[in-house]
């Protein structure tokens, strides 16, 4: 047996929940990245602490590699039953390094190291996921003496003990996996690129908590829920070094009113949960809508309904934050698509709610919070973020009604005035109030926003030539899956429409859905959600979708065979 | 005070459509409230917010000159400990009914407790609820028949000073709506005391409650005397127990625990709110660097 992997390697480990998974993943994004290698990795995983079968695939390409995919080049299972779990993952050309004495498996493509005998030696089961580190890292040819000082590096917190026993484990893994590479028995033969080492390496969570901070947050109230609490802990991880407000609360409701507490008094506040938690949420966003208060809420979707599948994927929850709270009142959605514009979309979340008054929502997913890959760094601009607040006067009124769509926000103590806010219909001053008349004319402010908010939405992006037939639409975290699968299909007349605005919908989308012949919308959910927002917002049906959900993200074979049958 | 207009005291307060029932126990609690905030030095209508629910006793930042933020029902104290958490210059009160702060807010009232801002949450306790017309409230008493509770209340009633207790509470008190004097007395205690402060105020609902009347919360009570030491927590627990007569007065006071707000690492280094603050965006590509 002989095989060399060229380009493109997809390797998964699998194991249970507490054998390290994670650790593997992380140490060998790392040190993959440094390498210069373009990397990419996302996990799978079942909601609980302990056992059970989860896996990580790790995509290390010659391009820029930034979408998950079914095959599985290298199997490294930590447990028999996670290779049941990946059954319909594996084929003949997936080769499976395993430990025969701990995992009875045969088959063609088994290959035998003692893993866990060698980590018993060392001194603990627990080294076999550094081992298998050193086995990718051997597969990869790197230099040896480039283990030590990586291992050295990835546990510098630990002890002299710790670090060398690692050490001796990632060596011992290297050994076997750099023998396969020599003898071109297994290879793995992917091209560096140079500007990779200069790149950032972060997950999705970390790029929203990022901008987050770009955009001037200054406080986060939420309760944990999973996969939106993955912004929580980077927020929570800064809070020191940027003075940020980190209150777990007591349940969703408070966190969203703290929220909105918070920008009442002139802090730059947000919310991070999931489906479930924000259904909880739904009254304070109605709360904001009325009393005209900036709010921006992360929402990690996940497949439901209710507690439906905690830890999976999906894109169920549009309508949910499209139609969240009572009455009517205006909002904008932001869905990103990479890393990049996680990171910006989260900075133009605060100046969106705080510019407009509104509720902002940054709709992301499972797949997205948790997967990671190497991205030009950031390029921040130093100006400092313009507040909206006004310092106010003896007379002011929160209000007050003049020509224009907003009505400047003052903050208590600042300025002579007071500041007074009613979730009644309220006056000028913001009083409880029954005049009708004067309702009429608040709740046509309220809305009459919308004008504004769709001149400024954010266009959609078009991915391939021009001269297009077949435009497939791709929103919030499928833009990488769908840009891979349309660019491997042969034919020169698709091309990509990628949302990160979900509402309002520019008017000019609407050109470019026109020009094509054949709309595919691809959505991780059942009804086709933002194909129905399409329709109500540019009054252009689409007949075609692809849709998933499964609870797992699209992978690009599969995309990519879907998109040809309907093409 | 004769002569000198409050300045909690809204400028057009003749015109003032209030909303409560004639006779009804809010007029004399916002009385007793501008007062307790008038006479305390340093505040004012600019640096202090009042923060309430839903209800009629909700309705009262409306008829007070003051920031006020009326929010949802049951929600006012997490308004009220972010406000207080970002900007801790300010003097916040949290005020509502009971079935707002016990009921529908009952969650968060413990764990309000448990956090322990420093602000001053006043409850307004009817016994019933007024604004729905009549139905049993968290505190109706056992026995009571109303529209819904057709054949008589059967919950036992919420005990807030004894909740309050267990969950660390450290200024604890209950007033009257018919002595002003000394609830004004109360309220600027709780306002001054650092940390979370609860002041339960008996009210009659001259609509609703025939039974609990002006005269049976005369009846019903007792001022705890010039002896009592509110920082004996076991004699606290006796009296917050004991459902005979209730105590009114500060039934517990202490100065164990230290503010949420004063613990907070923003406010380490700088005590300036956070609407002055910049984030340090060098500081911020330092650490988007770090990725690399």
């Amino acid at each position: 047996m002989g095989k060399i992997i060229k380009d493109d390697v997809s390797i998964v480990i699998s194991g249970e929940a507490g054998q390290g998974i994670q650790t593997i993943e992380k140490f060998l994004t790392r040190i993959l990245k440094e390498e210069g290698f373009n990397v990419f990795a996302t996990k799978e995983y079942m909601s609980r602490i302990r056992g059970g079968d989860n896996s990580t695939e790790l995509r290390i390409s010659s391009k820029k590699v930034r979408s998950y995919v079914d095959k599985i080049d290298i199997l490294i299972p930590l447990t028999l039953s996670s290779i049941k779990h990946l059954k319909n993952r594996i084929d003949n050309k997936t080769i499976i390094l395993i430990d025969k004495d701990s995992i009875n498996y045969e088959g063609d493509n088994v290959v035998h190291i003692p893993i866990e005998s060698d980590a018993k030696e060392i001194g603990n089961k627990i080294f076999s996921n550094t081992i298998a580190v050193g086995i990718i890292l051997g597969l990869f040819g790197l230099q040896k003496n480039s283990i030590k000082e990586y291992m050295e590096k990835l546990f510098s917190k630990k002890s002299e003990e710790i670090i060398n026993k690692n050490i001796n484990a990632a060596e011992k893994g290297y050994e076997y996996g750099k023998n396969f590479y020599d003898e071109n028995k297994i290879k793995i033969d992917i091209k560096k690129d140079e500007k990779v080492k200069n790149h950032i390496l972060i997950n999705g969570a970390e790029a929203v908590a990022l901008g987050c901070i770009y955009g001037g947050c200054d406080s986060i109230f939420s309760y944990p829920m999973t996969p939106g609490t993955g912004v929580l802990l980077s927020l929570a991880e800064y809070s020191n070094d940027f003075d940020i407000l980190v209150e777990q609360a007591e349940d969703e409701i408070a966190a969203i009113n703290m929220a909105i507490g918070g920008w009442y008094a002139g802090a730059r506040s947000m919310i991070t949960t999931s489906g479930g938690g924000f259904a909880l949420m739904t009254e304070g966003i109605s709360l904001a809508g009325m009393i005209d208060s900036p709010v921006v809420a992360h929402i990690a979707q996940r497949p439901g309904p209710a507690t439906g599948l905690p830890t999976r994927t999906a894109q169920e929850d549009l309508n949910l934050v499209l139609y969240a709270g009572h009455g009517e009142f205006e909002r904008v959605i932001y869905a990103p698509g990479s890393l990049e514009e996680a990171f910006y979309l989260a900075k133009k979340s605060f100046e969106t709610a705080d510019k407009y008054q509104i509720p902002v929502f940054i709709l992301t997913d499972q797949y997205f919070v948790d997967s990671y890959y190497n991205t030009e760094e950031f390029i921040l601009e130093k100006d400092k973020i313009t507040k909206n607040i006004v310092k106010t006067d003896i007379d002011y009124k929160r209000y007050k009604i003049n020509d224009k769509p907003i009505s400047p926000r003052g903050v208590p103590s600042f300025g002579e005035g007071i500041v007074v806010v009613d979730s009644d219909e309220h006056d000028e001053a913001g009083h409880i109030t029954e005049n009708l008349d004067l309702r009429v004319k608040l709740n046509e402010r309220r809305l009459n926003k919308i004008k504004e908010l769709r001149k400024n939405a954010l266009l959609p992006e078009l991915i391939g030539v021009n001269s297009y037939e077949t435009l497939v639409i791709s929103w919030g975290s499928n833009k990488n899956v769908v840009k891979e699968a349309v660019e491997n299909i042969e034919h020169h007349k698709i091309s990509q429409l990628h949302f990160n605005q979900l509402y309002p919908l520019p008017e000019k989308a609407k050109d470019y859905l026109k020009k094509a012949h054949k709309i595919i919308c691809v959505e991780n959910n059942a009804t086709g959600q933002f194909a129905e927002l399409i329709k109500k917002e540019l009054d252009i049906k689409i007949e075609n979708k692809i849709l998933k959900y499964d609870g797992v993200v699209f992978s690009s074979e599969g995309l990519i065979e879907k998109i040809k049958e309907l093409i | 005070m004769t002569g000198k207009i409050n300045i909690f005291q809204c400028e057009n307060e003749k015109e003032l459509d209030i909303a409560w029932c004639p006779g009804c126990g809010n007029f004399p609690i916002q009385n007793i409230i501008k007062k307790a905030l008038s006479e305390i030095e340093g505040l004012n209508p600019q640096n202090c917010v009042l923060v309430s629910g839903i209800g009629q006793a909700a309705k009262m930042p409306h008829y007070i000159k003051i920031n006020a933020f009326n929010g949802l029902h049951g929600r006012s104290l997490p308004v009220a400990t972010a406000i207080k958490s970002v900007n801790p210059h300010l003097t916040v009160i949290s005020e509502s009914g009971e079935g707002d702060m016990y009921g529908e807010g009952g969650n968060h009232f413990i764990h309000t407790i448990r956090r322990n801002p420093d602000i001053t949450n006043i409850v307004h306790d009817n016994m019933i609820y007024g604004l729905t017309k009549g139905q049993a409230s968290p505190t109706t008493q056992i026995g009571m028949k109303t529209p819904v509770q057709v054949n008589g209340v059967i919950l036992k009633p919420f005990n807030p000073i004894a909740v309050a207790l267990s969950m660390g509470a450290t200024f604890i008190a209950r007033g009257f709506s018919g002595d002003i004097e000394f609830t004004v007395e109360l309220i600027k205690q709780a306002i001054k005391h650092k940390g979370y402060a609860l002041v339960d105020i008996f009210q009659p609902c001259v609509t609703f409650n025939k039974i609990n009347t002006f005269k049976w919360f005369k009846e019903n009570s007792y001022k705890l005397d010039e002896n009592y030491d509110p920082s004996n927590k076991m004699k606290a627990y006796e009296i917050a127990h004991d459902e005979s007569k209730y105590a009114l007065g500060i039934i517990y006071q202490s100065n164990e625990r230290t503010s949420f707000e004063s613990q907070l690492n923003i406010f380490k280094k700088e005590k300036t709110p956070l609407y002055e603050r910049y984030h340090d965006l060098d500081k911020l590509e330092k650490f988007i660097n770090a990725k690399k």
